[in-house]
């Protein structure tokens, strides 16, 4: 059955006002398109939940679209901070934003007890920390078994989890290669899940490969094909993470009008990403295309 | 660059890399850590894998990463696993020998703070939080931290603890079962430091070629503990010098 949608419906359809939703992928295959268009079309009141909110979050929250922030580590990576989120933080500017916050393992194992139906995930972390001290989510439990004592985190089941991939079929079936991030668990805990893609590939293209598909069609809700879709992020093989954005960013970020007058430019006056690419013009393009570094091929052998 | 004909960041790698002598499994940070890393792999310590938490293994990175995420991380790394694996399979289970810390304050037993100046809850500034560093603290074997020396970094009293270091009571620090115990050592831009068995204390080991402890007193907020054996750092050697500057970071981004 095809899932396929375009972007505005797809999110028109499934991100609802109010929703907690994950746009995940740790520094690669971050989709920005999604971002922008839950930005395009005014979604109020969202908890956003993301290990590293990144660009794309503070994007989001300059706009407007969330009231609260799950997360694990907040910055612009190798570059600095996020000022659209910190203004909020620091100085309820222009309003409050609540925070939820974990270290990475919390959040990764938020994510897993989500996707596993466990009502808790234990990990040894947080001892002697003040985390938990700020997250009353976070518990020392014992084992049943020894009385070891562990750390709980709760299950983590977004509304929505928007997951970028390489390829994936029209029915959902996405293949990821380079880094995995939490994409599974992440789809996998949520209620719906949309897949992001810079290819629509036929079922067969996946059959011939089927250990590097990492999230099932069975949990997919709806299918895009957004090529691009993760600038400044990045799609291994496909295109380049753009540092020399997340390092503009830094000054863009910083003053809000500045920012407004980003939002405008790139997000707002633009009907659709395919828009966003082409504005951002070839050049942009072609320098960020990678090499080609092929992998070798296994055999899977034929058992008819 | 001082008139010694080399940086304070070239000698913080240098001194750092020296520290990684015979270490296996890395975990590596941007910035100066990746450099530390690199050029341990090609002097000190031949068969340092490079690990990131985001999910790389046996990384060998063919450009300088601007994040932790960076692709050429990935291309012709031995393995690539989800994060959920990283953590758990190998940070948990104690595969990790050494990883690399910072932070905004750190107190005199290594504990750091990477969440906020100020009160939590109305924080003066919001810092990036623990990310995986509060796991880190605990569970590598050997934790290094690299950070300038500062009245308002090396504090008294941490606004807020991030990751926990020494607790100051050695026995109560082995009785955690922890594979790690917080930062091992602590290079900054003045000198290196080690943690003293018996208290669990910051110590001074070496002051940097020119540095005074009287510089050392100034830019920290207590006093600090000396070595009996306190000696002047080594510093960079013309080999270290040539492959931080030619092949490492050619650009002069982390170390001019």
């Amino acid at each position: 059955m095809s899932k396929l949608a375009t972007m505005r419906d797809a999110v028109a359809e499934l991100v609802r006002d109010g929703d907690t939703v994950a746009i995940e992928g740790f520094t690669h295959l971050i989709c920005f398109a999604a971002g922008h268009e839950i930005i395009r079309q005014r979604r109020r009141d969202l908890t956003l939940a993301r290990m590293t909110p990144d660009v794309i979050y503070d994007q989001m929250i300059g706009a407007g679209v969330a009231k609260k922030l799950i997360f694990s580590w907040l910055g612009n990576p190798g570059v600095g901070h996020l000022h659209s989120v910190r203004r909020r933080v620091e100085r309820q500017d222009p309003a409050p934003l609540e925070l939820e916050e974990y270290s990475h393992f919390g959040m990764v194992c938020r994510y897993a007890a989500g996707a596993a139906n466990l009502p808790f995930f234990p990990i040894r972390s947080y001892f002697e920390s003040d985390i938990p001290s700020a997250n009353p989510n976070i518990v020392p439990i014992r084992s049943p078994y020894d009385g070891t004592e562990v750390y709980a985190v709760p299950p983590l089941r977004p509304d929505v989890t928007i997951v970028h991939a390489q390829r994936a079929t029209e029915d959902g079936d996405a293949q990821i290669w380079g880094l995995l991030g939490c994409q599974k668990e992440a789809a996998f805990a949520a209620e719906r899940v949309i897949v992001v893609c810079e290819e629509v590939v036929p079922e067969e293209v996946v059959r011939r490969d089927p250990n590097r598909t990492v999230i099932p069609g069975i949990v997919v809700d709806a299918v895009v094909q957004e090529p691009f879709g993760c600038h400044p992020s990045y799609a291994q093989g496909y295109y380049d993470r753009d540092n020399a954005f997340y390092l503009e960013w830094e000054d863009i970020s910083k003053d809000p009008e500045v920012l407004d007058s980003w939002l405008d430019e790139w997000v707002y006056d633009l009907e659709s990403h395919a828009e966003y690419v082409e504005k951002m013009g070839a050049d942009r393009w072609e320098g960020l295309k990678p090499g080609e570094r092929l992998s070798g091929q296994v055999n899977y052998g034929d058992y008819s | 660059m001082s008139e010694n004909g080399y940086s304070k960041n070239e000698i913080m790698i240098a001194a750092s890399a020296r520290m990684l002598a015979g270490e296996r499994n890395c975990f590596v940070g941007v910035g100066l850590p990746n450099i530390v890393c690199n050029l341990a792999q090609r002097t000190s310590a031949p068969d340092l894998q490079l690990v990131y938490e985001s999910g790389v293994f046996g990384a060998r990175p063919a450009r300088l990463p601007l994040s932790i995420g960076d692709p050429t991380l990935v291309s012709g790394s031995t393995a690539v696993t989800s994060m959920f694996e990283l953590f758990a399979f190998y940070l948990q289970a104690g595969l990790i020998d050494a990883a690399f810390l910072g932070g905004a304050q750190i107190d005199r037993f290594g504990n750091l703070n990477t969440t906020v100046i100020g009160d939590y809850a109305s924080p003066k500034v919001r810092l990036p939080g623990s990310g995986g560093a509060c796991e880190i603290a605990i569970h590598a074997r050997k934790v290094l931290v690299i950070m300038r020396q500062a009245q308002r970094s090396f504090v008294e009293k941490l606004h807020f603890r991030t990751s926990p270091g020494h607790s100051g009571d050695p026995e109560h620090d082995r009785s955690r079962g922890w594979f790690g115990s917080g930062p091992t050592s602590v290079v900054t831009d003045l000198g290196t430091y080690g943690f003293d068995d018996a208290s669990g204390e910051m110590t001074l080991l070496t002051l940097h070629p020119g540095v005074t402890l009287e510089q050392v007193r100034e830019n920290m907020g207590w006093g600090p503990k000396l070595s009996a054996e306190l000696g002047e750092t080594r510093p960079p050697t013309d080999d270290e010098l040539r492959l931080i500057r030619e092949e490492l970071d050619p650009q002069g981004v982390y170390t001019s």
